[in-house]
């Protein structure tokens, strides 16, 4: 899993697609996440990283994580 | 540096919800360090509001419409230029460039520049000839084909699948959902525009536009591609992004190069929801949105003008991605002297 080259991330949570010239707002997990899977972490691993830090339980976890994944895949910010 | 002093005529003063291309393009030329110009506005209607922009239009001149015909025009260009001694003229609608077009040896031959495509190059763009545009460059275009009458139309409709394009021989295009709605469009469209009018398969997708210019000689001298963000009713973008895509800037070099295109040129581009490229309209002339290519970095106005004058203009190798424009309307006061003036005497 891996995020485009060239999506832009801004410190409040702005993404940019340059090459479609969409633009979204994520929260703090969000960009969260995406700082993660930027810095090359798979799905468990993230899982890892966020289970200890957030009161949430796997199921629930795994299961946002993959509905959030799945929006930057439609979204078109991740490598096919 | 020393500021080149030219005196460029200019027309698409009429900066109004549907924009000509006449501002931008004189903002361009005037943030040139090259040139200092003087800038004479070509108007066809007393309302065009680049009329009253006096701080971008130093004085504006009325000129008849196209369908009066090209001899009219070059005589008021005559008696324009025994006034300003004009060095360039770059016109900006795509119902005059016909006219311009075919003057322009004759302009030429007074000292007067244009920098326009030929009219081969002019007539093989048409929205007419698309299809068969598409084929010969390789190009994917939407399926379209012209009509002249309400039978015609009938018998088209037969074998699309609604909406339909119903576009304007010049300008303006819609949508139509129905048969009824497609006769509707068609008359409104014949009336404004005259015939024909082009009926063209609809593509569902994100409309991205490339400004591009070409030396005439195959080179690709400038290109941005922008996506538009917001759309007015009348299709035209009030805000867009400049994006960062090279599939684009290569089908804008494999037009120029292939086609030899010599001036301005706009691309008007779909990108459907399954990643293919759709040309479906090539607008012969540069766009009202030609201002970002200039907050991008590239000067095509003023590279444009270098071209007309035969001075040397190295291609541009980059632009911002995500530079924006928001237009805006803005109300000027305009004292009733000037108006009187100008519909008087016909120049202000």
């Amino acid at each position: 899993m891996i995020i485009k080259g060239n999506i832009a991330l801004s410190e409040n949570g702005f993404v940019f697609n340059p090459a479609t010239g969409d633009s979204y707002t994520i929260n703090n997990t969000g960009k969260e996440v995406l700082i993660l899977i930027r810095e090359g972490k798979n799905i468990d691993q993230i899982i890892d990283s966020m289970l200890g830090k957030y009161d949430v339980d796997k199921t629930t976890l795994e299961r946002y994580l993959a509905d959030f994944i799945n929006d930057l895949s439609v979204n078109n910010l991740l490598e096919e | 540096m020393d500021q080149r002093k030219v005196t460029v005529a200019v027309t698409g003063l009429n900066n109004i919800d549907s924009p000509g291309p006449g501002i931008p393009v004189i903002r361009g030329i005037r943030e040139s360090k090259v040139f200092n110009v003087r800038i004479i506005g070509l108007a066809y209607e007393h309302l065009e509001p680049g009329i009253y922009m006096r701080d971008l239009v130093d004085k504006t001149y009325m000129i008849p419409y196209p369908s009066e015909g090209k001899d009219a025009l070059f005589k008021r260009l005559l008696e324009i230029h025994a006034k300003e001694k004009l060095d360039v003229i770059i016109p900006n609608f795509d119902a005059e460039l016909f006219s311009f077009i075919k003057l322009e040896k004759k302009l030429d031959g007074v000292g007067i520049k244009t920098y326009l495509p030929s009219i081969e190059q002019f007539e093989e763009r048409n929205k007419s000839n698309l299809s068969a545009y598409g084929e010969k460059y390789g190009v994917h275009v939407p399926a379209g084909t012209e009509v002249y009458s309400t039978s015609d139309l009938n018998n088209i409709l037969r074998s699309m699948n609604y909406p339909v394009m119903i576009k304007g021989k010049y300008y303006d295009a819609y949508a139509a959902n129905s048969f009824e709605q497609a006769v509707n469009y068609f008359i409104r469209l014949s009336a404004k525009w005259g015939f024909p009018v082009i009926v063209q398969e609809f593509i569902r997708g994100t409309e991205v536009n490339v400004v591009a210019l070409g030396d005439g000689k195959g080179n690709l001298i400038a290109a941005v591609p922008m996506r538009k963000q917001y759309i007015t009713e009348k299709g035209k973008a009030w805000g867009g992004i400049t994006i960062e895509d090279p599939s684009l800037l290569e089908l804008a070099g494999k037009i120029i190069f292939q086609t030899k295109w010599r001036g301005g040129i706009e691309l008007e581009l779909i990108r459907s929801t399954d990643h293919r490229l759709y040309l479906i309209e090539i607008n012969p002339r540069i766009p009202a949105w030609v201002y970002l290519a200039v907050g991008a970095g590239q000067n095509i106005p003023e590279a444009l003008l270098m071209l007309t004058l035969g001075m040397e203009v190295n291609p541009f190798t980059r632009y911002d991605v995500g530079k924006m424009f928001v237009r805006y309307s803005y109300d000027m006061i305009v004292d009733l002297e000037l108006f009187s003036r100008l519909t008087t005497t016909g120049e202000l």
